[in-house]
């Protein structure tokens, strides 16, 4: 899980560290586009967006679709990293309550003593 | 980073949470059900989250409402339901009807040699609830993206 989410978050930087990429990823933020809408916003060749989106992808940040011959672009991860992600944020979540009852536990067993 | 928690998506419509703690069974379980003890817990500072109500009526039939307050949102968020079971110290079912599709979520407490094993259960009525569940936790709703957020960032201290 560590090494998985390590490697994801390299790839997720990487992809953001270009302002063309984060560009992208803003448009996407208001409206699906297909890679040559993304391309004329951009003032980019087809072959230039094509290449952007695929670090994007493969940082998980966009999902494309392809219907006809028109590839469609859109924010989000893949299902199963989507789950992954999900899974490990209630992970944290509960960590962080059970960190905080270990401490309340241990208070109501201190007074107990004290008390008994 | 902590690795006493597991969660597990144990089937289509189930979620699994455990921990083990360092106390008696009576006491875990006594601070899952009074307002002043949960209230110390339930709502991580770390996630920006504060009660600003907490309402318990821990009693089978009986009902609940917590309130909470979030650093990136204006509007409080409101949790409530219904307890279906509350069986001290080992075991306490609620009902989550802050939205359609809630899950039943069940707690049980076992305790061996003065510790005590806690496991939350989420039972969605469908796959398709947990799945939107998912869905909604990831793409947007309350402030669940600033929470990924702090999480990746969490996560990337410290992988440093």
């Amino acid at each position: 899980m560590v090494q998985y989410n390590t490697a994801r978050l390299d790839a997720s930087f990487a992809a953001l560290s270009d302002a063309t990429r984060r560009g992208v990823l803003e448009q996407l933020g208001r409206a699906d586009a297909s890679i040559t809408d993304l391309a004329d916003k951009f003032h980019m060749t087809l072959t230039g967006m094509k290449k952007h989106i695929g670090v994007l992808e493969q940082a998980g940040l966009v999902t494309t679709q392809k219907v006809g011959r028109v590839r469609t672009c859109r924010l989000g991860l893949r299902p199963l990293e989507e789950e992954a992600a999900w899974i490990e944020q209630r992970r944290q979540l509960w960590a962080a309550r059970f960190d905080a009852l270990d401490q309340v536990v241990d208070d109501m067993k201190r007074r107990e003593k004290s008390d008994g | 980073m902590d690795s006493r928690t597991t969660v597990e998506r144990t089937s289509d419509r189930e979620l699994v949470a455990t921990r083990t703690f360092d106390g008696p069974a009576r006491l875990v379980f006594e601070a899952w059900t009074k307002p002043e003890l949960i209230m110390r817990w339930w709502a991580p500072k770390s996630f920006g989250i504060s009660f600003l109500s907490c309402e318990i009526d821990a009693h089978t039939g009986g009902s609940y409402r917590f309130v909470f307050g979030h650093a990136a949102s204006e509007q409080p968020m409101a949790f409530f339901g219904r307890y279906v079971e509350v069986t001290p110290p080992s075991r306490l079912v609620w009902t989550n009807e802050e939205e359609e599709d809630g899950a039943l979520t069940t707690v049980t407490f076992q305790e061996k040699d003065g510790k005590t094993l806690v496991v939350v259960h989420d039972l969605y009525p469908s796959k398709e609830a947990l799945d939107g569940a998912i869905a909604s936790g990831s793409t947007g709703g309350w402030p669940e993206q600033f929470e990924q957020l702090d999480g990746l960032l969490a996560t990337r201290g410290a992988s440093v």
